[in-house]
């Protein structure tokens, strides 16, 4: 594995983890989300939106149960589990994010599985766990790619958008950090 | 106009595939997977149910997956392979209220998709139970 870039190990870049604040966007977008309701926009599009949002909640609880499981592996150290924690920290909001969203369109927020299996048999070292997570980041983008022209709410699709900016940082740091082409193309997929 | 555009479409199809049953590419196939793996895997439930041996099986009726919509529950669908793949160019079209959003709109991708499908549901070493 190539030393993780320096960049990774400064304490300014890794330090502001973990915490679960909404940030100012989230807070907006959800402000955009009452407006929504007001104007009383057709009931179809909004439990499709609400549908969408369940789904896309559903991969974010997923993606804070692997990244416990790499975290917990006692596979990861130093800055690898530093980033592990920091990115689970955003996955976090983005699901309260979420959840929130969802309730306040009046659907019901999908909880967390009581179990998730992961392939933990095939998480021998930390190359591994690294592997796995830009696997699932790389997952979430896809996914969020998909959704953002499907809203019919678009303060919705650019939240959506803003998550997916995220996950491909993630996925590109992880490449990094497992020595891959952190940026394989001009586009994703 | 919109008879033009229906022909041309047919028309450049056909110049496409060849013929109608054209066969997808399983290896092309696993990495368009990629997009999929956020939620689903071939051989387990996660946010998504499992897709080993999903060709022939009836919508929504995976054991031990538990987050079904009603929508999809209640779908009187088989996924064939046509069947698939027109849902996956449109899920929402085909089981309005579904928590599957995801479109694979090319068709060579959706195909490829299919051909991966049947190749891993026949080796036990992905898809054991069967
Ligand atoms: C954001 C999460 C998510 C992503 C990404 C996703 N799916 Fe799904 N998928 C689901 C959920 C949730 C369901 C169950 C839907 C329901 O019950 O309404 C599902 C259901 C399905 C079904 C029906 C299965 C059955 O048992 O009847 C198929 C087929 C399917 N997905 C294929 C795919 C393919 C192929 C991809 C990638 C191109 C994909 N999905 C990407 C969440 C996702």
């Amino acid at each position: 594995m190539r030393k993780a870039p320096s960049l990774l190990s400064r304490r300014s870049f890794i330090g502001n983890t973990g915490k679960l604040t909404l940030s100012a966007t989230a807070v907006a977008l959800l402000a955009g989300e009452s407006r929504l309701l007001n104007a009383g926009r057709a009931e179809a599009a909004t439990s499709d939106d609400i549908a969408i949002l369940n789904s896309a909640l559903g991969a974010e609880q997923e993606a804070i149960a692997a990244y416990q499981v790499g975290a917990e592996s006692g596979l990861l150290s130093g800055d690898a589990l530093n980033l592990a924690v920091q990115f689970q920290g955003h996955h976090k909001e983005h699901a309260d994010l979420l959840a929130t969203t969802v309730g306040q369109l009046g659907g019901n927020a999908v909880e967390p599985m009581a179990k998730y299996e992961f392939p933990v048999d095939q998480l021998k070292n930390q190359n591994d766990v690294l592997r796995f997570a830009a696997g699932l980041e790389k997952g979430a983008v896809s996914a969020y790619l998909g959704a953002v022209p499907l809203f019919e709410n678009r303060d919705l699709a650019k939240a959506a958008a803003s998550i997916l900016g995220d996950e491909a940082m993630h996925w590109a740091v992880l490449r990094y950090a497992l020595g891959e082409n952190p940026v394989p193309g001009a586009f994703v997929e | 106009m919109q008879k033009k555009i229906v022909f041309l479409a047919a028309f450049l199809t056909a110049g496409i595939t060849g013929d109608a049953g054209a066969e997808g590419d399983a290896v092309r196939g696993e990495k368009v997977y990629n997009r999929c793996i956020a939620c689903h895997s071939l051989e387990r439930n996660r946010t998504g149910p499992k897709h080993c041996s999903i060709i022939g099986r009836k919508a929504g009726s995976v054991e031990g997956f538990t987050r079904y919509t009603d929508a999809m529950k209640q779908a009187d669908i088989v996924w064939t392979k046509e069947v698939l793949s027109e849902f996956l160019a449109a899920p929402r079209k085909m089981v309005p209220g579904t928590q599957m959003f995801l479109k694979v709109p090319k068709l060579e991708d959706r195909e490829d998709l299919i051909a991966y499908f049947e190749k891993a549901s026949a080796d036990p070493e992905i898809c054991p139970q069967n």
